[in-house]
């Protein structure tokens, strides 16, 4: 354990631990762009900058190890002053257009713009400009909102382990690239749409569906399949606009290409609400008793027939594991077969 | 008898100037001259690296019983009249002989990293152990310890010549104190600035020396393995310092067991890409293992954490050149040269408006004044000096009345510049000083990564106000917002490029702000090279009414009858300056 004073207060962090996360462990606040919580620090955004006693110079406290008998000030006039100017270099080459972006609201360079106040900047020039579109199903890739956190090609690469895109490019022209700059084609998990900190990366399919004003958010778990990812609905007017989901959860924030953009089936006519019997050559909507009443008949009269082994079992994976352990054991105790697998295993 | 040596300058200024045609010149009239068959005459040619006056290339030394004789600017038609007349006869062929030029260039320098280069050829191994090459890792690896070594040097007060200046002893001593299963040495060839050609010269010039250099590094720090992270922008270097690894390894300067020491070292050669920023240590490191070449925070410092995170120590090609020196004549013989806290000398690209640009080698703080007056010949066209800028995209500009400033790395960084890599620019009246710190800012800003926001967005932004200010439209307050930002760019950047990008705004305002000022309110630019602020006008008591200017003017702006007073219409002249340029009688003014 080392311990450091962090604007006078004294903090005992386990070593390795970088200054940012002891200050936030201490509750005290330092502003951040690049660094998340998941990835090996970047240290690009310059935002996290802190005054250490005997370094000649303000440090990225994201980078920086905390060290026994560290005195740190997390804010002093410089800083600031050197916060405020990375600020206003970044919306220097911003569209700022957050009336219509889809991310307002939950913008984390919005939110320092405004409590930083910065209404005037005295920076202005030659924004990037990105005309192609990428046609990808799912993510929306608006690269001239893109701030180079980097926080997109370390979660594909160091979380997910797909590597899906890297920095292309130098300086100014610096921009996140998919290989020889296609459109994206990769797993969809979205993981990168979930840590981009600005309106850069965001789904597809909410697009003008819902920001914030009169939508809900539900807590619910991913029914797609047995490992029930936490996740978060945001619904309006009785729709799902957007799944997202908290990183406090057991899977971490983390969803696949399903849970994340495969929830339109909940409003679907398509969707099956009663189970279905065909009668004379038509299904005709029945009660839960009656079809497994109907199902229970036709189990007897086949192993009656021919035997338990005539019957076989195939569970479902989006069944949770107590589902599947109550259906193998239906299989084997009571048809009394061993013939039941799973779909996963395929 | 007579023992004959020709050395033909074969640097990348020597070849591109004809020297591999003049070495087969000399081949072909020796040949048939019958002199190599002669009993009384034993003839040998050779080429040598870089000899610092590229100006005045093909450089040729013809040595007769050790009396040597230079030829400047040497043609292959020419050869066949020295073979005769000097070779065969024994008479110098006085006007190809180089003047006192060539001489004052040399007789003011003092020479360490450069003696052999350009004497030695750099492909011979044999001929770097002829002048006591590999003596020093022999001496190293026999009889000292890594501790001893690095204590050497530590007393020797060598610091690194990339730029930073840190004391190279103590970097040693730092990696050599770290326990690990592997540490790496990595020789920075990576050189970027603009117009500077210090390692490149050394290493086309004396490959030897810096794999010698890296040795006793190794030695002393415990690396088993070396990596040379040189540009691909170098081919000869690279060439040369291939085949002189390929001939350590085989004479056992490199390999198993070095020369029965029982220490195993080598290097491998690894091309940078073409991008400046992989010349910062850590994105240097990220660029050998593979990575795209990004600079990481420091610390940790790659003495720690280096190449595949385990100690390393990276140091400039120039300070491993000067290794073996030091070990062979030792620390106090090195510690005599310089100032009290920079040792030794410093090795410089001289060019700009200066008569002799070249590279040059001079001991820590001599007087900038002494480099530009008496090495360099003093300005072209004996216009009069504006500034220095040293150190390149990271430095500044040093005006007149600092020029007594000696150069060590503390006297230049007091002055708002820096020592850096060894650039050294100089500048005359007909140079503005916007329009360099432009040129700066607009390598800094095409060469930043793009990692980190100061760098990546504030060197455009710096850019932009200094091109609009060059436009002529400049506004009141810019120059304060150039300050400000500037200040905020070094503090905020991650890496050396960023934190120092912004010094040649800072120095050309803090010396030359009267220039910033002329360009904003007055719109001028004093020196006559902003082309959207000239104004060209004839005088019309000095206009002879020839005809000149109109014959020459693309734009066909410029009216008049013969001899009577001619006039540029302001509306239809672009500002080419093709009639200021044709004039014979001065009557074409600019301002």
């Amino acid at each position: 354990m080392v311990t450091l004073k962090i604007n006078n207060i004294e903090a005992v962090v386990p070593e390795g631990t970088t200054v940012l996360e002891a200050a936030r462990k201490a509750g005290i606040y330092i502003p951040a762009l690049c660094q998340h919580p998941k990835l090996t620090p970047f240290g690009g955004c310059r935002l996290c900058l802190v005054e250490i006693k005997g370094m000649p110079r303000p440090v990225t406290s994201c980078t920086t190890p905390a060290a026994e008998g560290m005195e740190v000030a997390t804010t002093s006039p410089v800083i600031e002053r050197l916060r405020r100017t990375v600020l206003e270099l970044i919306l220097s080459d911003h569209p700022n257009d957050c009336m219509v972006c889809e991310q307002a609201g939950s913008c984390t360079l919005q939110e320092l713009a405004y409590e930083y106040g910065i209404r005037e900047n005295r920076f202005e020039g030659e924004r990037r400009k990105y005309a192609r579109k990428d046609g990808n199903p799912f993510i929306e890739r608006d690269l001239e909102k893109c701030i180079m956190c980097g926080r997109c090609v370390k979660i594909c690469d160091e979380v997910q382990g797909v590597e899906a895109i890297e920095f292309g490019y130098r300086g100014f022209d610096a921009k996140i690239c998919t290989p020889f700059e296609e459109d994206l084609d990769c797993e969809f998990c979205g993981q990168c749409v979930s840590v981009c900190p600005t309106g850069a990366l965001t789904g597809k399919l909410w697009s003008k569906k819902g920001r914030q004003l009169g939508v809900r958010e539900v807590d619910s778990t991913c029914p797609y399949c047995g490992t029930g990812c936490m996740l978060t609905y945001h619904v309006k007017d009785n729709e799902i606009v957007r799944v997202t989901s908290k990183e406090d959860g057991l899977n971490e924030g983390l969803l696949c290409v399903k849970g994340r953009f495969a929830y339109k089936y909940v409003n679907s006519p398509d969707r099956l609400r009663k189970p279905l019997i065909k009668k004379d050559g038509v299904f005709v909507e029945t009660s839960w008793d009656d079809a497994l009443d109907l199902i229970a008949d036709k189990l007897k009269e086949v192993k009656a027939e021919h035997g338990p082994d005539a019957i076989a079992g195939l569970s479902s994976a989006r069944c949770t594991n107590e589902e599947n352990y109550a259906f193998q054991k239906f299989i084997r105790a009571a048809i009394g077969t061993n013939n039941v697998d799973h779909c996963a295993r395929l | 008898m007579h023992n004959i040596l020709v050395k033909v300058c074969m640097g990348t200024g020597g070849i591109a100037a004809g020297g591999d045609e003049v070495l087969a010149a000399f081949n072909k009239e020796i040949a048939e001259a019958g002199i190599t068959a002669s009993v009384e005459k034993k003839c040998s040619t050779h080429q040598v690296g870089c000899r610092g006056l590229c100006a005045k290339d093909v450089l040729v030394d013809v040595i007769i019983n050790d009396r040597k004789v230079t030829y400047q600017h040497v043609r292959p038609e020419m050869v066949s009249r020295i073979v005769k007349e000097h070779i065969l006869e024994n008479v110098p062929v006085a006007e190809l002989v180089a003047g006192d030029d060539y001489h004052n260039f040399h007789d003011k320098q003092f020479k360490v990293v450069l003696s052999d280069c350009g004497s030695i050829d750099p492909e011979d191994i044999d001929a770097y152990i002829a002048v006591e090459g590999y003596t020093s890792a022999q001496k190293v690896l026999g009889s000292m310890s890594p501790e001893e070594t690095t204590d050497l040097i530590k007393r020797s007060g060598l610091r690194g010549r990339g730029g930073a200046g840190f004391p190279t002893g103590t970097k040693w001593e730092i990696a050599g104190k770290q326990v690990s299963d592997r540490k790496y040495i990595i020789c920075n060839a990576d050189e970027g600035d603009p117009g500077a050609f210090m390692d490149r010269s050394v290493i086309e010039g004396n490959p030897h020396a810096v794999i010698e250099g890296m040795i006793i590094g190794a030695y002393a720090i415990g690396a088993y393995k070396g990596y040379v992270y040189i540009r691909a922008e170098y081919p000869l270097a690279v060439e040369r310092l291939r085949k002189a690894l390929d001939d350590a390894r085989r004479r056992n300067f490199l390999g198993k067991s070095i020369m029965g020491s029982g220490f195993d070292f080598d290097i491998l050669v690894k091309l940078g890409a073409g991008a400046f920023v992989c010349g910062e240590e850590t994105a240097l490191i990220a660029s050998i293992e593979g990575q795209r070449g990004m600079p990481r925070a420091k610390p940790p410092f790659p003495v720690y954490q280096g190449l595949w995170g385990k100690p390393t120590v990276i140091n400039n090609v120039e300070t491993l050149a000067n290794v073996s020196y030091i070990v062979r004549k030792g620390a106090e013989w090195f510690a005599s040269f310089g100032t009290e806290k920079s040792k030794g000398t410093k090795v410089f690209a001289l060019t700009g408006k200066i008569k002799n640009s070249g590279l040059i080698e001079v001991p820590m703080g001599i007087p900038l004044r002494q480099i530009i007056y008496d090495i360099g010949g003093g300005i072209e066209g004996d216009r009069q000096f504006k500034a220095v800028q040293t150190g390149g995209p990271s430095g500044g500009c040093i005006p007149a009345d600092l020029l007594d400033t000696p150069v060590d790395f503390e006297s230049l960084a007091k002055v708002g510049s820096i020592v850096g890599s060894g650039g050294m620019v100089v500048l005359d009246e007909t140079d503005c000083m916007v329009n360099i710190a432009k040129f700066f800012l607009e390598f800094t800003r095409g060469e930043s990564c793009g990692k980190c926001v100061p760098c990546r967005i504030g060197t455009k932004r710096l850019l932009e106000i200094l091109e609009r200010i060059t436009k002529g439209e400049g506004r009141p307050g810019d120059i304060e917002l150039l300050e400000n930002m500037s200040v905020d760019i070094k503090m905020a950047s991650l890496c050396g490029l960023g934190q120092t990008a912004p010094n040649p705004v800072l120095s050309t305002i803090k010396y030359f702000r009267h220039e910033y000022e002329a360009h904003i309110n007055d719109k001028k630019c004093p020196a006559g090279v902003c082309r959207d602020l000239l104004t060209y006008m004839v005088l019309p008591d000095a206009c002879k009414g020839c005809g000149a200017c109109l014959r020459a003017c693309p734009a066909k702006a410029i009216t008049g009858e013969k001899k009577k007073p001619h006039a540029i219409d302001p509306s239809v002249c672009i500002k080419c300056g093709a009639c200021f340029d044709v004039c014979k009688f001065k009557a074409v003014k600019k301002e």
